[in-house]
């Protein structure tokens, strides 16, 4: 049995469902932020296996490094806030941000 | 018509007083303070000198030529030129404006010489020695300008001057007020010049030659022979607009009333401003204009009837004043009269000949008058006074000399100028012997007051009381000096003018004819006189005015020296009427005050009326109007536009406080509805 494009995209979705089920269920702001880089590395291993299983095109691999390179900004404006969030609730328990309630 | 001969130091004479006046005027209060009261004197007195000097260069000047080209002109610059009329800053300078040229810058540097000694002890003494330098660049302005419109600015200053130093001691009421009258009543006469002027330019446009210049004004000026104005010759309407100017400045009939007011000025201004030059300024713009005035034999008329009337008029009421500066005030309208009474009679020259020798006596009476005042510490009632002979002799002497010239007493200049008057009154071709016989009364009348004056002021027992009379003491050189340099012209100056039949060649008449010529009746030359004369007609009439004068002098002689009649039995005729008519000058200032002034407040009062109750109406209607206008405005704005914005707002702030619940903070909560959303959207496209 070789491994095909379904495989790929079998592992990306377990990889997402995961992330996905990681940011709805936290309470944890980095187990959150943990989540999202799942769901973000899920979305890239997708890119790729597109990218290598489509006729020669390399928009998705470039694309990737661009995720990669969001991701790493995304991580540390996200840390920030945590650690803002942090610094005003001496927690970093998303529920104590609900006094930011409109 | 010759050409004036180009010069330039004419305008040194003009500019230097109104330096004098700009440095004493601006930084006085300085140079006082930090150099002393000395500095100020020089300042002052230096110009007015240095310009007499200058003058008497003019006049050099204007000797060593023909007597036709005696016409000198300094032009500066082109002061506008619109539309064919153009005005010079030019200084003229011929016979006529030489001779008040001398008088304005020597006796008004005798005054200002003899005002260092009079003002000395005044706190103000810079501020009025920058009046009295502005006075003399406004008159010098008056009497050099080239041209009407120079004129009138000179005629203007001198206005301005004499209501300033009228007012001088200006925290006293009574100062400040006839200050006011002063300039008020000239104003009215002002304004019958300014006319003048205006129908005169108006006129010479309409004849082709636009001009105010003299020069061109003389040339020009037959072309409006026959010109007629609303039914009236363009000449007469002209020139009584102008004698309406006259009167004002001059004090004649019925503008007269400012000037025995305008004594409240410190006495150097009464005798500079009030007797020797400024009310003269009338009768030599009746001289410069004589041009005009020969052509209009009505206002000719007008001018020696209110010349004459103003003269014996004004003599009346001399005789009944007890204060000193009053009777000489009197005596100054009275003696304006006249030289109103010479102009008007064409004879220009004599006219202008008593102006000279009336500058030189009256400025020494005044001033004698007011080294009296000082010696009397303020007082100025006669009635106070006597026996001042002996203690003030210089003073005493030429303020004798002076009433001699004034009363007409050969040899005096006097004598000379006023006879020359009195005998063109009655031989002129204008003249008349009604005229005559008003000129000869008031001659009379000069003789008693002055000498009643006298008797009153320096004989018999002195009337002070005893604080007073300690302090009389002679004044101090520099103003008694000033006095004797006065007397001495009042006595000689009338070599100048003394007639043929006397066997004087009557050189000021000679010395005018350049001026004159050709417009007026000379010395007795001309043959269309109204009485054949010979010179010994002329010889009787002379000796009638001395005899007038003579009896003028004993009747004041009888009353007030020995007391052979008491004044009090003269005052009880009529039970008094006549004494209490003319002491209270004939109620003239009552009379004016009734009319003019009480009409003038009454007319006030009925605008005042019209303006509350018409005007403000309207004013407080249209305010109402607005007033509800805005109200209804003011409604719309509330309910509708405020309610539009009102209810917008409150859309806004129902809308935003749903939304709001929508911010519910809780970060799962948010994500929740994220993925909600993009499963929403994903069926949505699958759809």
């Amino acid at each position: 049995m070789s491994i095909g494009l379904p495989h790929f995209l079998i592992v990306s979705l377990i990889v997402f469902a995961l992330g996905l089920y990681c940011v709805l269920t936290r309470r944890n702001a980095i187990g959150i932020l943990m989540g999202v880089e799942l769901i973000l590395n899920a979305a890239n291993l997708n890119y790729l296996a597109f990218s290598r299983f489509s006729s020669g095109h390399y928009d998705g691999q470039v694309f990737a490094i661009f995720v990669i390179m969001l991701a790493a900004a995304e991580a540390a404006i996200g840390l920030a806030i945590v650690l803002g969030i942090y610094q005003t609730f001496h927690t970093i328990d998303v529920e104590a941000t609900e006094t930011l309630r409109g | 018509m010759t050409h004036p001969i180009s010069v330039d130091y004419l305008r040194w004479i003009v500019l230097l007083p109104l330096f004098g006046a700009m440095l004493n005027g601006i930084p006085g209060i300085l140079i006082q303070r930090r150099f002393g009261k000395n500095a100020i004197s020089l300042i002052a007195c230096a110009p007015v000198i240095i310009a007499f000097v200058l003058a008497v260069r003019t006049l050099l000047h204007l000797l060593s030529l023909e007597p036709e080209q005696r016409f000198l002109l300094d032009r500066l610059w082109t002061w506008f030129d619109i539309g064919g009329a153009r005005a010079d800053i030019a200084f003229l300078a011929d016979p006529l404006s030489a001779v008040m040229l001398l008088v304005v810058t020597g006796v008004g540097g005798l005054i200002h010489i003899y005002a260092i000694g009079y003002m000395h002890d005044e706190e103000s003494y810079w501020r009025f020695f920058a009046w009295l330098n502005l006075f003399t660049f406004a008159m010098l302005t008056l009497v050099l300008g080239d041209n009407l419109l120079l004129m009138f600015v000179g005629w203007e200053g001198v206005g301005l001057c004499s209501y300033a130093l009228i007012g001088f001691w200006y925290k006293e009421w009574a100062n400040a007020s006839a200050g006011s009258k002063a300039f008020i009543v000239n104003r009215i006469g002002d304004f019958g010049f300014t006319l003048g002027v205006f129908l005169l330019f108006w006129s010479m446009q309409a004849v082709g030659h636009p001009t105010v210049i003299f020069r061109e004004l003389a040339e020009h000026a037959h072309l409006l022979d026959g010109q007629v104005f609303w039914g009236v010759g363009v000449a007469t309407l002209v020139t009584l607009l102008f004698f309406v100017g006259a009167t004002g400045k001059s004090a004649q009939i019925p503008l007269y009333v400012w000037l025995p007011d305008a004594m409240a000025g410190p006495t150097p201004v009464s005798a500079l401003i009030h007797a020797a030059t400024m009310v003269t300024a009338g009768v030599y713009m009746i001289g410069r204009l004589n041009f005009l005035f020969s052509m209009a034999p009505f206002t000719l008329h007008v001018v020696a009837t209110i010349g004459a009337a103003t003269a014996l008029f004004a003599a009346t009421i001399g005789t009944a004043q007890n204060d000193i500066k009053r009777v000489l005030a009197y005596s100054t309208v009275s003696q304006l009269g006249y030289m109103f009474l010479g102009m008007g009679v064409a004879a220009y020259g004599a006219g202008i000949f008593h102006l000279m020798t009336h500058a030189f006596f009256k400025a020494c009476l005044f001033l004698g008058a007011g080294s009296v005042i000082h010696g009397m510490s303020g007082d100025q009632d006669m009635r106070n006074m006597g026996g001042l002979k002996d203690k003030m002799p210089l003073t005493f002497w030429t303020f004798l000399v002076s009433t001699i010239a004034i009363a007409g007493i050969p040899p005096t200049s006097g004598f000379f100028s006023k006879d020359e008057i009195l005998w063109q009154a009655l031989s002129s071709a204008h003249g008349s012997p009604v005229l005559w016989a008003m000129g000869f009364a008031a001659a009379g009348l000069t003789s008693f007051y002055m000498f009643r004056q006298v008797f009153m002021t320096f004989y018999g027992e002195c009337r002070a009381d005893h604080h007073v009379k300690e302090h009389i003491h002679e004044s101090p050189a520099v103003m008694t000096y000033v006095l004797a340099v006065l007397a001495l012209l009042a006595a000689l100056a009338g070599v100048l003018g003394v007639p043929e039949a006397l066997g004087g060649a009557n050189r000021i008449e000679g010395w005018f004819e350049p001026v004159f010529a050709g417009h007026g009746a000379h010395g007795g030359h001309v043959a269309a006189a109204a009485v054949a004369h010979s010179f010994w007609t002329e010889r009787f009439f002379a000796l009638l005015s001395v005899g007038v004068a003579a009896a003028g002098f004993f009747v004041a002689y009888a009353m007030y020296r020995i007391r052979s009649f008491s004044p009090d039995t003269v005052a009880g005729i009529w039970h008094g009427r006549l004494y209490r008519l003319v002491y209270n000058k004939y109620y003239v200032d009552e009379i004016y005050g009734a009319v003019f002034v009480n009409g003038t407040l009454l007319l006030t009062r009925v605008c005042a009326a019209f303006d509350r109750y018409v005007i403000d109406g309207i004013v407080d209607g249209s305010a109402g109007v607005t007033r509800f206008v805005s109200w209804l405005n003011g409604l719309f704005d509330t309910y509708v536009i405020d309610g539009l914005v009102n209810r917008i707002a409150d859309g806004t702030t129902l809308l935003g406080n749903r939304f709001r619940q929508l911010q519910t903070g809780s970060i799962n909560g948010y994500l929740y509805v994220i993925v909600f959303g993009v499963v929403v959207i994903m069926v949505a496209r699958l759809i």
